[in-house]
């Protein structure tokens, strides 16, 4: 196959750009250090969008808008829980995994049991779960077991612990997608969900089974999130709901559904932390760089669209 | 305006599609008060003139002059409306969000300021009613919540209405396809009246008994080309079959004598709930038949269902495919190559240690591609590359190479030709004879003698049993309408 | 009279009785709200939301989601209360730039065949950051006509209530009963047949994005008119709860089936309800969380006015 035809291309070759101008900028020593924290901050952009990816791949309408509240939800709970103590790792992880079942079990329920577009479903469980964690912690911010924020901050080399963790979870999923049962199931009902019935696809558990792991990975992300950045905190998820789309799309899986892949999350997410640092570096001012960010999200999207 | 200058006049038309042509050397020329049958295999070129005459697509060679006037270069979907051609397209293309008047409004934009609704409903009333009489569809009837022959109705009827400019071709593309025997008739009435009036009209259609009965003169397309063009009185079944280049249907085949059900194992069964007990035996092929829209489909949904476990009021033990006749809507994933269409639903059985194994799948895809014939060099095309008709193999290939043991299937021939129904049908044979059990819902009469057993329908139920011999039209129209006299 | 018409009648009635219902609750728990007084202070942000709201059901109907509404109508607010004020030929310039530039957006979406949800979430950044460069702190003035306009006090019935009904007269009027919206509410419902028809699809688009867009820009005047001053980030819940009024109000995500009516009434439902939280004196922390809650509520009570539709 052609490599232009290649859907994920647009945001590979993006992010090479991008790199190449900032590291003419500022050198390549600092061009080293900047993929280093691209890569640690877009770690967390690639693990919530490969829930969402799978999520948007189940057809037209199907999105999930609660991944920020889930974050938090999951985060405080577990950073409550563990309250710093290393003994609590473990069972603070086994939490935010049942919060993250739990969440996405709603979720669908809401959306199966309402006859509900997913998105209305996911916003208003959002508000649910966001009041939750507002209730439990008031605001405070608990630290993270010191052995956490290490992993969540450790490097091997320039290479964060963390995007090599996410990067084998990529593969995993890459063979999911392409390989199993499931990955061919959601594939199936993202292209017609009528067809997939009656080929013999339990349509309503794939469909399930994508919400649960999209909320299940929303809230290990939170978890390490917490870690990463010193404790949870109520706007921690906020720039994830737009991001988490934002990367999916750009990486080129298919708003339409039924089309997805995952080399796209990877060079979608250094993509947009690699533009917001170089217009930094370009010394523009907020207003200058927002707009910037949004024009070219905006053109990336409208080259790779397909002409009437 | 009088004048005796033909409607149209295509004059060696040419399309050709990348290295496909689609069309070449056409000529199709239609006088005014004439009805032209239009017959041909899918993929013979019909729908790409159609497309051509309505101008959604525009010829690469060739001339077409419209009332002696030659198109030109601009000559677009509102050039041909202007002209009076009006299309029925096969998909049903109405807006089902809006009410019957205001869909009326779309196609006549010359409706418009005060009173425009009350003025819409009256135009499309006025020509229901003169198609299709007892409708009994209002104007502020909203289209989605219409039955498929209703909104069909309304089409079709849109496609005559006229204000004040003059309708003078009118394109149907198998409009018959979602009507039941009555409003057919009324359509087929409608059109001579039409002719009789100095309109003139395209019939295209796979039931040729309608294009012998309806149309003055019949023009038969292959590979592209025009190959009969001749009075409709020097034609007839046969000799339509031939033009087309299919094998005659073996309508010979010697009707079994046997009535008795087949000594197998009983594989469904359903209690009566108005109707009668339906039941099918190993090897069956057995015909859910009755007027369109009568339940079939949904109790073939419902058995298919009920093979997953999800439906208590039937029995079944064995597993079951399903073969869609509603291909874009319920067969075809568009995304994917003609081998995952086919073996996906096979897959489930290929999964070795968590991954499917690719090489069962290739293995399956090529099975079936070769023992139905598929047209591909390449598996791994896209399922869109294909035409119409060899797409429905491909669901054939899905429900046969799977696993599954009983097949369901939802009218599979809407709108296929005929060679690869007689493809299909003697697959369908050879793997009943091996022991696999069908059923088979079909509106069109001459498959039902392909079964062994068929079960009519009314509202929703089956209503009459009939075994093979005596399948006749006439039984099966009396079962439709009057389950008493064919209990 | 059939069954099925009056489970249709009770969908229609459904956001109507949501909003009398919580008028009712309102009421009960604070009788003083029941006077001219206390309805202006209860509905005195209803205009900028159904406006906002209706501009949201505009792009529901072609089928498009704008996830950048309230970023756009947080913009219009900014220049209304600078240049608007200061040099109103350059505000009312900028305006009518606000909605040429949401034309455009329909232009490219349909051209380059893009998904909404992503260009306006490209989309809302810009508009953010025009905003931050207008006005980067908090402050600017209302012009006066509109302050003038948004604070009338006419005999007997407050503002807001006739401004929400003219509103929704008009919508309902210019959308569902014109031969002119027809052509647009059938490129939601069946695109390919409306261009068949001889309509063109990429005129539907851009006038759809204009006219929203045009509502979106009195959202942000009459917003404006009502706080007297602005900044860019004023109306950034608008576009979750557009969203959500419209969708309450009965308009669907697809298939061009909206209701101008429901919008307006799911918009004043959706305002009245953070009142009727603060007055039940809910523990602030279940605030946003209620609203999450009745939200799933009228949804569900929806889903079984259908499900009875579908028994009968």
């Amino acid at each position: 196959m052609n490599l232009t035809e290649k859907p994920w291309i647009w945001a590979w070759l993006g992010t090479v750009s991008i790199w190449l101008v900032i590291a003419s900028i500022s050198g390549l020593s600092a061009g080293t250090e900047v993929l280093t924290a691209a890569a640690s901050f877009g770690t967390f952009f690639v693990l919530v969008a490969i829930g969402q990816m799978f999520v948007v791949t189940l057809g037209p309408g199907n999105v999930d808008l609660s991944i920020p509240a889930c974050m938090t939800l999951a985060s405080t709970v577990a950073m409550k829980v563990m309250n710093g103590s290393e003994a609590m790792l473990i069972p603070g992880f086994l939490i935010v995994v049942a919060i993250g079942l739990t969440i996405g079990a709603f979720n669908f329920a809401l959306i199966i049991l309402l006859r509900i577009p997913p998105i209305i479903a996911t916003l208003s469980s959002s508000f649910l779960y966001l009041s939750t964690a507002i209730w439990y912690n008031r605001g405070l911010r608990v630290k993270p077991p010191e052995a956490l924020a290490e992993f969540a901050t450790g490097k091997i080399g320039v290479v964060p612990l963390l995007a090599i963790a996410v990067l084998i979870l990529t593969v995993l999923m890459h063979f999911v997608l392409h390989r199993t049962y499931f990955g061919r199931s959601i594939l199936a009902v993202g292209q017609n969900a009528k067809a997939a019935h009656l080929a013999g696809i339990p349509v309503e558990r794939t469909r399930f089974l994508t919400y649960v792991m999209c909320a299940v990975l929303a809230a290990i992300c939170g978890y390490f999130l917490a870690g990463f950045s010193g404790g949870a905190a109520l706007n921690m998820g906020e720039e994830y709901l737009l991001m988490s789309i934002a990367v999916v799309v750009i990486g080129g899986t298919s708003v339409a559904g039924g089309f997805a892949n995952l080399p796209g999350l990877w060079g979608a997410a250094l993509f947009m932390f690699l533009l917001v640092t170089m217009l930094n570096t370009l010394g523009l001012s907020a207003g200058y760089r927002l707009i910037l960010t949004g024009a070219i999200i905006v053109a990336v999207i409208a080259i790779s669209g397909k002409k009437r | 305006m009088i004048n005796d200058l033909p409607v149209v006049d295509v004059h060696g038309v040419g399309k050709s599609f990348g290295a496909v042509n689609a069309l070449q050397d056409a000529h199709l020329v239609v006088q005014p008060g004439e009805c032209v049958g239009l017959v041909g295999h899918n993929g013979a070129g019909k729908s790409t003139l159609m497309n051509i005459l309505s101008g959604v697509l525009s010829p690469d060679t060739g001339t077409i002059s419209f009332a002696g006037e030659a198109i030109t270069a601009r000559y677009g979907v509102s050039e041909a409306k202007q002209f009076g051609l009006r299309c029925v397209f096969q998909e049903l293309s109405l807006c089902p969000n809006l009410t019957v008047a205001e869909n009326a409004r779309i196609t006549h934009p010359q409706i418009r300021g005060f009173g425009w609704r009350n003025d819409a409903s009256e135009l499309i009333k006025n020509w229901l009613d003169e198609v299709f009489p007892d409708n009994g569809i209002k104007g502020d009837d909203v289209v989605g919540d219409l039955t498929i022959a209703r909104r069909q109705m309304v089409e079709i009827s849109r496609a005559f209405s006229s204000l004040d400019e003059q309708v003078r071709l009118v394109i149907l593309d198998e409009p018959t396809s979602s009507l039941d025997k009555i409003s057919a008739d009324q359509l087929l009435t409608f059109v001579k009246k039409f002719t009789a009036q100095g309109g003139s009209v395209i019939l295209i259609s796979h039931m040729l008994r309608e294009v012998l009965s309806t149309s003055d003169r019949i023009v038969v397309m292959r590979d592209g080309t025009m190959v009969a063009d001749d009075a409709t009185e020097n034609f007839d079944r046969d000799r339509l079959v031939r033009e087309m280049g299919s094998v005659l249907a073996e309508d010979a085949e010697e009707a079994s004598a046997e009535t008795a059900r087949a000594n197998t194992a009983r594989v469904i069964q359903i209690p009566a709930k108005d109707g009668i007990d339906l039941n099918v035996f190993q090897g069956e092929i057995v015909g859910f038949a009755g007027i369109a829209g009568q339940g079939q489909t949904e109790k073939l949904i419902q058995i298919f269902d009920a093979s997953n476990g999800k439906v208590n009021a039937v029995n079944i033990d064995n597993a079951a495919a399903f073969v869609a006749g509603d291909r874009q809507a319920a067969g075809v994933f568009p995304g994917w190559s003609i081998e995952k269409n086919i073996s996906i639903a096979s897959v489930r059985m290929m999964v070795q240690r968590y991954l499917i194994d690719p090489l069962q799948e290739i293995n399956i895809s090529n099975e079936w591609k070769e023992r139905l014939g598929i047209r591909t060099d390449d598996l791994s095309n896209n399922i869109l590359s294909l035409s119409g008709g060899n797409q429905q193999k491909v669901l054939f290939a899905r429900a046969l190479g799977s696993p599954a043991q009983i097949v369901l299937m939802d009218d599979p021939m809407r709108g296929v030709d005929i060679g690869t129904k007689q493809d299909v049908y003697a697959i369908l044979k050879q793997e009943a004879e091996n022991g696999r059990t069908f059923v088979w819902y079909t509106t069109e009469m001459d498959e039902l003698k392909h079964c062994d057993y068929v079960y009519v329908f009314r509202d929703g139920e089956a209503v009459a049993e009939l075994p093979s011999h005596k399948v006749t039209e006439a039984s099966i129209l009396n079962a439709s309408f009057d389950p008493a006299t064919a209990a | 009279m059939s069954r099925y018409l009056t489970a249709n009648t009770m969908r229609t009635l459904l956001p109507a009785l949501s909003l009398a219902a919580i008028l009712a609750a309102i009421f009960y728990l604070q009788p003083r709200t029941m006077s001219y007084f206390g309805l202006n202070l209860l509905l005195n942000l209803a205009v900028p939301i159904a406006l906002a709201t209706i501009a949201q059901m505009f792009i529901l109907c072609v089928n498009d989601l704008d996830l950048s509404l309230g970023a756009f109508v947080s913009l219009t607010a900014c220049i209304t209360a600078t240049w608007l004020y200061d040099t109103p030929v350059l505000g009312v310039l900028a305006l009518a730039g606000c909605v040429l530039a949401y034309a455009a957006l329909g232009a490219l979406i349909h051209l380059r065949n893009l998904p909404s949800i992503v260009v306006t979430l490209g989309m809302s950044f810009v508009w953010v950051g025009i905003a931050v460069l207008i006005l980067p702190t908090p402050g600017g003035k209302a012009p006066e006509w509109i302050r003038a306009l948004m604070t009338l006090k006419p005999a007997l019935i407050p503002f807001p209530i006739i401004a929400v009904v003219v509103i929704a007269i008009v919508v309902h009027f210019g959308l569902m009963k014109s031969a002119a919206g027809v052509v647009l509410r059938g490129a939601g419902g069946n695109p390919l047949s409306v261009e068949r028809a001889g309509w063109s699809l990429l005129k539907v688009k851009v006038t759809m994005y204009a006219i929203s867009g045009f509502f979106g820009v009195l959202s942000g005047m009459a917003l404006v008119g009502l706080t007297t001053s602005a900044d860019a980030n004023i109306a950034e819940r608008y576009t979750l709860l557009s969203i959500a009024g419209a969708i309450l109000g009965g308009s669907e995500f697809v298939g061009g089936r909206v209701s101008p009516i429901g919008a307006v009434i799911g918009a004043v439902t959706l305002l009245l309800t953070g009142s009727f939280l603060s007055f039940l004196r809910l523990n602030p922390d279940w605030q946003i969380g209620a609203q999450g809650a009745i939200l799933i509520l009228v949804l569900a009570m929806r889903m079984l006015i259908n499900r009875s539709d579908k028994r009968s």
